[in-house]
């Protein structure tokens, strides 16, 4: 009897290709709870805080609140959905159990982490697009330097994106991940500088907002819209560069280890 | 000759205090029809996972068709398809959605001619559009098996494939198992119905507290371990012991022989004493009786 052998791989990169689209076809499946409703939320941010601030504060001598806000909205939005999308993803797959159909293959970790942080980052840029696109009617936003909105927000949705991977790693229930997000990832992205610049704050919580990397993240992706932001974009670009860098290692090493995932 | 289609040197498995493996050494040629038992704990699902890429082994080596799993793991893991123990699936899909996800994960694009094949032969092909959460247990567990084949691996590793499974889908899966090893599949089996591997396994091993304690075909297991039973019912029960027959709770008195010839000789004793035989039947050796034989003895 001849030697069976398994069918021939179409290309090296399918395996990555496929994991990429599942994980897009599991956010978009129900793109009403993750795409739609964090949209939601960000508008109602907008109308309260507009309604009640936007006659009375000014950013950057002459731009209005409201203009002000929209950035930071679309940036937290981003963040916390790349964060949600991987971290939610795992933590379900490893409780219902089939993570073993993406262990069983031969993809490798790399592509692994790859797959899962570039459909954070889309999840992340529909639900920021979405923020944005809602706030066109109440705001008109300018775009100063579209290459640093981009690159911010593809390295911000990197960030948050790695870190839900780590979550969903090291968490064993839904309530350990629960804590992740609302004692951690929460109150750095609302007091990151969303909703004000940390100019208008006391010097020791000026400081105590440089030690935070997300109010980088949101500094550096408002100086893409209006030209000008708290801190040098160059500052913030490196900061963030190197958390990413700093996050992509540490997920990466997990996954190379297979920590909590292959034992 | 050719590479064996597993290959499983000292392996070892620690987690924490615990041993789960200590030294497996087992091979698998290509198309064998293999099973692995043992009672709950004993190390099968670990050795299975250790062979699949899920666990990494304390020491040791473990190969599929050659390809050592932790060095070469690409190209190990697609020679290998696992069907797992747990009944478990991604509530997002459809059934085909997921066989050709499952295809892509394996490099594979456009697979969608195996795909209808296999959704034929297990009978899921009204199926195929429908969400997983719609389907009955007995169904979950072919796409399981059918995701397991989505790149047609030469080696397929099924763990307790039928726990659970009602009479006519386990007759259907094992139609279809064996088809597969006829076409020079190789299969390994863990199973706690007995009589399957009995009757499907050329080859078995055994383990306990996670080590090899049998491993040889399964008709030298049943001869070597069980043995055969005539059975009597008779008039004169009394000279049973003296015959070295023993009697049983419901009347029954069995006489253990090991060649049929010895059957003959065993009546002919039974006649010359009186005893008056009322009712008579003859048992085969079983490997339940083999199981439990070996498991006392390690």
């Amino acid at each position: 009897m001849p030697e069976l052998r398994p069918r021939p791989a179409t290309s090296s990169w399918t395996g990555f290709r496929t994991l990429l689209y599942k994980e897009v076809l599991r956010f978009w499946k129900v793109a009403f709870q993750t795409v739609a409703a964090p949209v939601l939320n960000a508008v109602l941010f907008l109308l309260i805080f507009s309604h009640v601030l936007d006659r009375h504060v000014t950013v950057y001598g002459d731009v209005g609140y409201t203009t002000f806000l929209v950035p930071g909205l679309v940036m937290m939005s981003l963040l916390q959905n790349a964060f949600a999308n991987t971290s939610s993803s795992l933590i379900q797959s490893k409780i219902t159990g089939n993570i073993v159909f993406v262990l069983l293959p031969p993809i490798s970790y790399l592509e692994f982490y790859c797959a899962y942080v570039g459909a954070a980052i889309l999840r992340g840029l529909f639900v920021g697009t979405g923020v944005w696109l809602v706030s066109v009617p109440f705001v008109d936003l300018p775009v100063a330097h579209p290459a640093w909105v981009l690159t911010f927000a593809l390295a911000g949705g990197a960030i948050l994106g790695s870190l839900g991977v780590v979550a969903g790693i090291i968490a064993d229930k839904f309530d350990q991940l629960a804590a992740f997000q609302n004692f951690l990832i929460m109150p750095l992205t609302m007091l990151s500088g969303v909703f004000y610049s940390i100019h208008s704050l006391p010097p020791l919580w000026q400081d105590v907002s440089h030690a935070n990397p997300f109010f980088f993240m949101i500094d550096g992706f408002r100086y893409g819209f209006f030209g000008q932001s708290d801190v040098s974009p160059w500052l913030s670009l490196a900061v963030v560069a190197l958390c990413l860098a700093v996050v992509a290692v540490l997920t990466l090493a997990l996954l190379a280890r297979g920590y909590k995932l292959r034992n | 000759m050719s590479v064996p289609a597993i290959s499983i040197e000292q392996v070892t498995k620690q987690y924490g205090d615990l041993q789960a493996l200590c030294g497996v050494s087992l091979e698998v040629r290509q198309g064998e029809f293999f099973g692995l038992l043992g009672p709950n704990g004993a190390g099968k699902t670990t050795l299975i996972s250790a062979l699949s890429g899920l666990v990494r082994p304390t020491s040791g080596r473990l190969a599929v068709m050659g390809h050592d799993v932790v060095r070469d793991y690409r190209n190990a893991r697609r020679q290998l398809g696992v069907v797992p123990q747990e009944l478990v699936f991604d509530p997002f899909f459809s059934v085909r959605e997921l066989l050709r996800i499952q295809s892509g994960y394996f490099g594979i694009a456009r697979n969608d001619d195996w795909i209808d094949e296999i959704l034929d032969h297990l009978d899921l092909l009204s199926k195929a559009d429908a969400n997983m959460r719609a389907l009955s247990g007995g169904m979950k567990r072919r796409v399981l098996v059918a995701q397991a084949l989505v790149h047609r691996p030469p080696v397929i590793v099924l763990d307790e494939p039928t726990a659970g499974v009602d009479v006519e889908l386990r007759q259907g899966l094992w139609q279809f198992i064996r088809k597969l090893n006829q076409d020079g599949h190789t299969i390994v089996l863990t199973t706690h119905y007995l009589e399957e591997a009995e009757t499907l396994c050329g080859r078995i091993a055994m383990l306990k507290g996670g080590r090899v304690v049998a491993l040889e075909r399964t008709r030298a297991l049943l001869e070597r371990f069980a043995t055969h039973t005539l059975s009597v019912r008779l008039a004169n029960a009394a000279v049973a012991a003296e015959l070295g027959g023993c009697v049983r709770d419901d009347g029954w008195i069995d006489f253990g022989f090991e060649t049929y010839a010895d059957v003959e000789r065993l009546l002919a004793r039974l006649r010359e004493a009186g005893a008056g035989i009322e009712e008579l039947r003859l048992g085969e050796p079983d490997l339940e009786e083999v199981f439990v034989e070996v498991m006392s003895r390690a």
